[in-house]
């Protein structure tokens, strides 16, 4: 095993040759993240022909930094971020050699988009309770149910979605986790309008979906591993970002406040508190990331979901609080009407409105904050469970609805 | 910005923090720290003379005038280890008092005082306040006399000011605001100690009648608001540390009672109304201690300083009050009697975000500094 730091040099040389022989002014988004993914920089730490360099986690940071100070395309990691943030890590976690071959180049070159099909009607928070069925065919599975909550389900090429193959055992146990392909026959999207007029997410109904078995992820049956390695990899990618100082929705604020020209000294001590409570957050995204780098990491590591997500709430309602009248008011070239809203459009303007209603899903997507804080309790302080009515029933006898 | 240093302990100063720990463990528990509190001049003379010992007590004083010369960093987990238990030692006083003769005091004043407040010998503290609001309102007045200063006034709201043995006091001159060294047994000195909120933390008001000094007790023999506002600062710091651990304290008192607790044939840990307070204070927890260390490190940097000291108070002090507050209510009728530890925190917090100048004050020196 190199040490941490011959292994930042042998990254530091394959940036510096991808810079030199992709100039990032010179090549286009996609040519650029081809090559990003053929030098092992796509993923740093993953094995190498798959996107990475084998080398630790740690220096994902020193590649997304170097790559944007030499001005390079990085938008591929939001905009597919389901694929990139959380998709590649299930593949290289419990992916074939073909499949990983097969899924994740294109995916990191945004030549296809990938959704996450875990919720449903009935089953939220609650995943493991999920209800659509997959029944195997010889060589395939035939898919029947309903998704919801699917963000990105209209641009995807794939997506990851858990099934029920066997309803008589504990609701944790008879699941199997596919890689389907959106575009297939019998995959109906809708799209669901959200608080902001705009359409992120949709219904997927599955109407006698054939999968082929070599796009079933692991074992028959070991669906909840797979599931549980996902939403580690979406924690990872909500929770393990570091930002620069005054960064997003504590920026705007500052913006509306120097802007409004108000005096009024409770609303810019009110402004420097919650200033603080972001920088403070801020500080203990980059305490995680070093003590993560240094092996050992702790609690500060687990609390970034949760604490962002009440944070950001409170600083976009203060902000639009700022604005008095305005506040109550749509600004100019933005729309909160469903009817005009063209689903290609990955986002609209922002504008401190749009902010304030899209972060009221922040304490919900990707786990409410009431799921959080009961994990925060009990896998990181250690307190008892609540006891579980459905722990051993066969999931076709737990109550639903 | 400064290039962020490091947050990662040092070996040595884990080592450090393992010896101060080791000291308070071995002398200092719960209940000798709730007999010292039911006086007003709260003291453990046996944590005071160990930590002198082990030459922790002038960490961030330069080694020319017998510190040790590190960073604030060090100073800072004495700090934390003193706040963890409440223990009474008059370390906050005299770390703020070297502060301001450091930042004030000229060459051969420094030389003269601050070795004897490096090694423990005497116990300094700053008395600069005298308005319960304003930080800076003086009404002690200094005028020459012959070859000294006579200083007429009262100060309040002292740290530690019944043990303290010398006095870094304000007083204003006719040119302005300066800092004199005064001796508590110089004639016309009288100290009493006046009940404080955090018994744990003994306060006092400091007479001056017509106090006669010698012309070198004045430092830097010029108005120096720069030194109040840096000595504040380091006291900010050092406090920052403390509720950031009381808060975590508090956090591990809440988490082992919600284990232990039953009632309704279920730990009270299982419900969520409890896990949850438990939760938000764990992120509390975190986001002080990142501030607090972020001040330390960030303290002899003229200009992250300016934004890291605000914020340190502004986040820590409320995170030890709220998270004090909720210990109480996690234990129930246990939290609000004497005999629980639990209030010996939530008087400590409160007392602490009052301390040096209200948690607004600061707030409006962040928003200074941020440019709102
Ligand atoms: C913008 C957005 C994008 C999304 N994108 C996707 C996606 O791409 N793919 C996908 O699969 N899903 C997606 N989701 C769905 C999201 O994961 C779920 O909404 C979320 O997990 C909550 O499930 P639910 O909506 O069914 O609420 P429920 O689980 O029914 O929760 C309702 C309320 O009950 C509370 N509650 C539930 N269980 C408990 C408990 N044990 N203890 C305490 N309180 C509890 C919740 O906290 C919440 O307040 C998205 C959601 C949003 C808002």
């Amino acid at each position: 095993m190199t040490s941490l730091d011959d292994q930042a040099a042998d990254v530091n040389d394959a940036i510096d040759t991808l810079l030199s022989q992709f100039p990032p002014s010179r090549t286009d988004a996609k040519a650029f993240w081809g090559a990003q993914f053929d030098a092992g920089l796509a993923w740093v730490d993953f094995p190498k022909g798959d996107g990475g360099l084998g080398v630790s986690p740690s220096h994902r940071e020193l590649v997304s930094r170097r790559l944007a100070e030499a001005g390079a395309e990085t938008w591929n990691t939001t905009a597919n971020i389901l694929g990139i943030g959380m998709g590649a890590g299930v593949l290289v976690t419990h992916g074939t050699q073909d499949q990983r071959k097969r899924w994740l180049r294109p995916m990191f070159t945004m030549d296809e988009i990938w959704c996450q099909m875990f919720s449903e009607p009935g089953a939220g928070s609650d995943i493991a309770s999920l209800a659509t069925r997959a029944v195997r065919d010889g060589d395939e599975w035939v898919v029947n149910g309903q998704k919801t909550w699917t963000t990105l389900a209209h641009l995807s090429k794939w997506g990851m979605v858990v099934t029920r193959t066997d309803p008589d055992q504990p609701k944790h146990r008879g699941m199997t986790y596919f890689i389907v392909d959106m575009e297939a026959e019998g995959v109906d999207i809708r799209p669901l309008y959200q608080i902001t007029g705009e359409a992120e997410f949709n219904d997927v109904f599955f109407d006698d979906v054939h999968i082929p078995d070599d796009q079933r992820i692991d074992d028959v049956g070991a669906g909840w591993r797979v599931v549980m390695t996902t939403l580690m990899n979406e924690r990872v990618a909500i929770g393990g970002r570091t930002f620069p100082r005054s960064d997003g929705a504590v920026g705007v604020a500052m913006d509306v406040w120097n802007e409004s020209g108000s005096g009024d000294v409770a609303t810019r001590r009110e402004l420097a508190r919650l200033w603080g409570e972001v920088e403070a957050f801020r500080l203990t995204t980059l305490r995680a990331a070093e003590n993560m780098q240094a092996g050992v990491p702790g609690p500060e590591g687990s609390t970034a979901k949760l604490a962002w997500a009440d944070l950001n709430k409170e600083v976009t309602s203060f902000t639009v609080s700022m604005l008095g009248f305005d506040g109550a008011t749509i600004p100019e070239g933005y729309s909160l009407d469903p009817t005009t809203y063209d689903t290609r459009e990955v986002e609209r303007v922002m504008s401190p409105q749009r902010a304030f209603l899209r972060a009221r899903a922040n304490s919900i997507e990707g786990g409410t904050s009431e799921i959080m804080r009961n994990i925060l309790g009990e896998r990181v302080l250690g307190l008892p469970g609540e006891p579980r009515v459905d722990k051993d029933l066969p999931w076709k006898d737990v109550p639903r609805g | 910005m400064v290039e962020i240093i490091t947050f990662t302990r040092t070996e040595e100063q884990a080592m450090l923090a393992a010896t101060v720990r080791e000291l308070l463990e071995s002398t200092a528990d719960m209940d000798s720290v709730r007999e010292a509190s039911l006086s007003n001049t709260a003291i453990d003379r046996a944590v005071w003379n160990g930590l002198a010992q082990m030459g922790v007590l002038g960490l961030h004083i330069p080694e020319e005038y017998g510190g040790a010369g590190y960073s604030f960093v060090e100073t800072a987990i004495v700090f934390e280890e003193l706040g963890r238990r409440l223990v009474p030692v008059p370390l906050l006083s005299s770390v703020i008092a070297a502060a301001a003769v450091l930042a004030a005091g000229t060459e051969s004043q420094r030389a003269e005082y601050l070795p004897a407040i490096a090694s423990g010998e005497r116990i300094a503290s700053l008395a600069i306040f005298e308005d319960p609001h304003d930080l800076l309102e003086i009404r002690t007045e200094a005028a020459r006399d012959g070859d000294g200063w006579r200083i007429s006034g009262v100060k309040r709201y002292v740290t530690d000011a019944p043990h303290a043995e010398v006095f870094v006091i304000s007083a204003a001159t006719d040119d302005g605001v300066g800092l004199f060294v005064v001796d508590s047994d110089t004639q016309g000195v009288t100290v009493a100690a006046s009940p404080s909120l955090d018994a744990t933390r003994p306060l006092g008001e400091v007479v001056l009648d017509s106090v006669f000094v010698h012309a070198d007790a004045y430092l830097g023999g010029e108005p120096n608001s720069g030194a109040v506002r840096k000595a504040l600062d380091v006291g900010v710091v050092a406090l920052a540390q403390e509720q950031a651990a009381g808060a975590q304290r508090c956090l591990e008192i809440s988490v082992e009672y919600a284990k232990n607790r039953f009632q309704f044939g279920r730990a009270i840990g299982s419900f969520q109304a409890i896990k949850h307070m438990c939760a938000d204070m764990l992120v509390a927890v975190e986001h002080a201690k990142s501030a607090a260390l972020h001040a330390a490190r960030a303290l002899d940097d003229a200009d992250e300083s300016k934004i890291a000291v605000p914020l340190a108070k502004s986040v820590c002090s409320d995170a030890f009050v709220k998270a004090s507050g909720d210990t109480i209510q996690i234990l129930g009728g246990i939290g609000f009697t004497w005999e629980h530890d639990a209030h010996l925190y939530l008087k400590r917090a409160k007392s602490t975000s009052l301390l040096l100048g209200s948690v607004d004050s600061y707030r409006d020196r962040l928003a200074d500094a941020i440019g709102i």
